[in-house]
């Protein structure tokens, strides 16, 4: 670096903008419309968001009600935890009992929902091809992080995902009251016979993936760290793809919304506060 | 067994919010007293109220999604805020969340939006010291029976509790309890009929 002049601004200037274009593992694709993964059949000027979360990284988007949202478990070891905010009044977020209560089932999975705390669908899952996910075990914090890694801050190697759900609510103007109860994406949990947890952490093939559409204007912020029932002595977890682009809202003929008659009134709920 | 001081003795109506300080070493006794009467339970560290009770992080630690005698329910910073010190159910819920008007909507219809829901009681017992709708995490059932069934299936079903059984909680921190005697008629968790219950802090 001895060639390198930095001691006056226009050093320092040529210094950082000779950094330009420089490509790394974890990054978003800026604009999305380069992203050399876009799904098939997706037109270049539909994409709204391409970015890979770093193995203990986390992101926040919002996405407008219509649009994909797709995350790929690229290596095998991601786990992404995931709150959701209503983007227009973000004080109605994910329940995560009602989404189990309301669709009688335990497990999250293609034609699921995943319900609002005011009986509205949030998001619904279009394709899932992983099948391992979790609704019950939440997202590690700096005391379970600190007890098998030995460290936990977002400014070490081992953050958790807590404290990364916190600066990503933070971006929005949200904060630690706003940390709500999560769903884990790609690590599962399926409940025994006795009410027991049993943990489905992999590592699984490369490539899952899980197709959303968000069914109202939608905050989500992920956090991409080693699920709590993660046993494995080191902080294990690979990097997570998002991708997301324009489409069009649920038809009124749409299978997933006519499904049940609970998931129909969770869209009739959506639809009717649309009426403007 | 200690004698220790009562308290705080109170009946909570049926279908009412109710709250109180429980400090740490304290006990508190909920008493079901005329059978299956679901009571929906929230707790906040009274230092510091966005630490509050955590159903993922309890579940995550004790490996299990009942709560049975010994349970430690966890905070959402991982911290011990109480312990099942008792009880004379085999286990509790803390999958089923809470009642709410808008979830009824979806549940049951929308001719059950403007019922009375256990939301409303948190709402208005937490309205009084400051914390709203976003302190509104999942929640506790005590005396409430959720089963998950082999293939995923999960639902609210008949109670396992009976008239004057109890549940009760030693209280690790200085804690603030928050209760909604739940008023749903429309499933099985209070018998179709919500009946009073009655607190007791010790300590």
């Amino acid at each position: 670096m001895s060639d390198v002049n930095t001691a006056d601004p226009a050093g320092a200037r040529a210094h950082a903008r000779a950094m330009a274009g420089t490509q790394v593992e974890s990054m978003p694709t800026v604009p999305a419309i380069e992203a050399r993964d876009r799904p098939e059949g997706v037109p270049a000027e539909a994409m709204l968001w391409a970015e890979t979360i770093a193995a203990g990284g986390y992101a926040s988007k919002r996405l407008d009600r219509g649009a994909r949202l797709r995350f790929l478990d690229l290596a095998g070891d991601a786990c992404l935890s995931m709150l959701v905010f209503s983007a227009e009044r973000p004080v109605e977020r994910l329940n995560v009992a009602d989404t189990l209560k309301v669709q009688w089932n335990a497990y999250l999975g293609q034609g699921r929902l995943i319900l609002s705390d005011m009986g509205k669908v949030l998001l619904s899952i279009l394709e899932d091809d992983a099948q391992t996910h979790d609704a019950f075990c939440g997202a590690s914090n700096a005391a379970s992080n600190a007890r098998r890694y030995g460290e936990d801050d977002n400014w070490g190697p081992h953050p958790n995902a807590r404290d990364r759900f916190a600066l990503g609510v933070a971006k929005f103007g949200l904060g630690r009251k706003d940390i709500h109860p999560c769903i884990n994406w790609f690590k599962g949990v399926r409940i025994a016979a006795d009410g027991g947890t049993v943990a489905e952490i992999g590592p699984f093939a490369p490539g899952r993936r899980l197709t959303l559409r968000a069914e109202m204007d939608v905050i989500v912020v992920l956090a991409n760290c080693p699920h709590v029932l993660d046993e494995r002595a080191a902080y294990t977890v690979t990097p997570a793809r998002a991708l997301a682009w324009r489409g069009a809202p649920a038809p009124l003929d749409d299978p997933i919304r006519n499904a049940t008659p609970e998931g129909l009134r969770a869209f009739l709920n959506v639809e009717e506060d649309l009426r403007r | 067994m200690t004698t220790s001081a009562i308290v705080l003795d109170e009946i909570v109506p049926a279908r009412a919010p109710w709250d109180a300080v429980v400090r740490k070493g304290q006990t508190l006794r909920i008493v079901d007293l005329e059978g299956n009467q679901a009571v929906d339970f929230l707790m906040y560290a009274l230092a510091d109220d966005a630490e509050r009770y955590s159903a993922q992080d309890t579940i995550a630690a004790q490996g299990n999604i009942f709560l049975r005698d010994g349970a430690r329910l966890l905070s959402n910073e991982g911290r011990l805020m109480a312990t099942v010190s008792a009880t004379s159910v085999d286990y509790h819920d803390t999958i089923g969340g809470a009642c709410s008007c808008e979830s009824n909507t979806l549940r049951y219809g929308h001719h059950t939006k403007a019922q009375h829901a256990c939301v409303e009681n948190f709402l208005q017992a937490n309205a009084r010291h400051g914390r709203g709708k976003r302190d509104m995490v999942s929640n506790i059932n005590w005396f409430m029976n959720v089963p998950v069934e082999a293939d995923g299936a999960l639902g609210i079903v008949d109670g396992i509790s009976a008239p004057g059984l109890f549940v009760e909680i030693r209280a690790e921190m200085d804690l603030v309890a928050v209760v909604s005697n739940c008023p749903q008629i429309n499933n099985p968790c209070n018998g179709f009929n919500p009946t009073p219950v009655r607190m007791i802090i010790s300590g």
